[in-house]
């Protein structure tokens, strides 16, 4: 996996986590300070992801003038063994 | 409404199939504990949670279910690709190769299919919560039971990730019940159904 995804992943897990817990403790200021700071970095590094590999929600696409790039991202179940997946550069392109 | 990210919550990336795992991981997929089950169990609790709070944690603790869905299906379709009939025959997976091929269908392990009967909607929040909480300690106990069964660290590292988040979702239930038990009347908490029964001029709890 590469080094953004990495950090995808971690903020973006640390963000699910501190969710749930403000939903049952909305007042805990150490808490809404981690979520803002979670956020942000998760927000900069979906950015630099999408500019690179494209995008990661119907929202990151970004270069869409004469084709859908959505299509052509991996999907999330491909990873692992299948060269197909999350290496492949041309094999399920257009 | 729901936004897709084309990502894992965990990633899994599993390199050795192995059906005869595929056809006891499954059973998180589609059986009795597993996670379609939870997302609709909360999901469809929330319009009776009259709390905010639970409000959001259902909504919350629901959605997350919804991406714990696919990866336990992720583990499912890496363990049972690009075997051939004959191979997936070996690892004891001709029963669901018959009816699915390689597909993914929700069912458990001892094969029975998905069903809503599975989990409830009582309409009253404190039962529900209790379900949930029960609901989160049983597909941990699951999970341990897989783990045990579980040799390959590729399987084991998202198993870990989701058993793990089993014990974090059953304490924010527990949470969200002291939160609803704060709103009634705590000599008893049964006195009425706040999603139900008509409070005469308390239109604020």
């Amino acid at each position: 996996m590469n080094e953004l995804m990495t950090q995808i992943y971690e903020y973006s897990f640390a963000v699910d986590d501190v969710l749930l817990y403000l939903d049952t403790h909305p007042e805990d200021q150490e808490a809404l300070a981690y979520y803002k700071n979670m956020k942000e970095a998760r927000e900069a590094a979906v950015g630099a992801y999408e500019n690179q590999f494209g995008p990661l929600t119907k929202d990151g696409v970004k270069d869409c003038v004469d084709y859908w790039v959505w299509v052509n991202s991996p999907w999330p179940w491909e990873g692992g063994a299948n060269k197909c997946g999350t290496m492949r550069k041309g094999c399920n392109t257009r | 409404m729901w936004n897709y990210e084309k990502r894992l919550q965990y990633p899994v990336n599993i390199s050795t199939p192995n059906a005869k795992l595929a056809s006891i991981i499954i059973s998180q997929y589609g059986g009795p504990d597993g996670e379609m089950g939870a997302s609709m169990r909360y999901l469809s609790q929330r319009y009776s949670m009259p709390y905010k709070q639970g409000q959001a944690v259902l909504t919350d603790i629901g959605t997350e279910e919804l991406a714990h869905l696919e990866i336990v299906a992720t583990i499912v379709h890496q363990l049972t690709r690009n075997l051939t009939a004959e191979q997936l025959e070996e690892q004891g997976f001709a029963p669901y190769y018959v009816d699915h091929t390689a597909g993914v269908w929700p069912q458990s392990a001892g094969g029975f299919p998905f069903s809503a009967s599975q989990f409830q909607s009582t309409g009253d929040p404190i039962a529900d919560l209790y379900e949930d909480m029960a609901a989160e300690q049983k597909a941990r106990l699951t999970y341990d039971n897989i783990l045990r069964l579980v040799k390959d660290p590729e399987v084991c590292d998202p198993i870990r990730f989701l058993r793990e988040r089993e014990i974090i979702h059953f304490q924010r239930f527990g949470e969200a019940l002291r939160v609803t038990q704060d709103h009634l009347d705590s000599k008893n908490f049964y006195a009425f159904n706040p999603a139900f029964d008509k409070q005469n001029g308390n239109c604020n709890r």
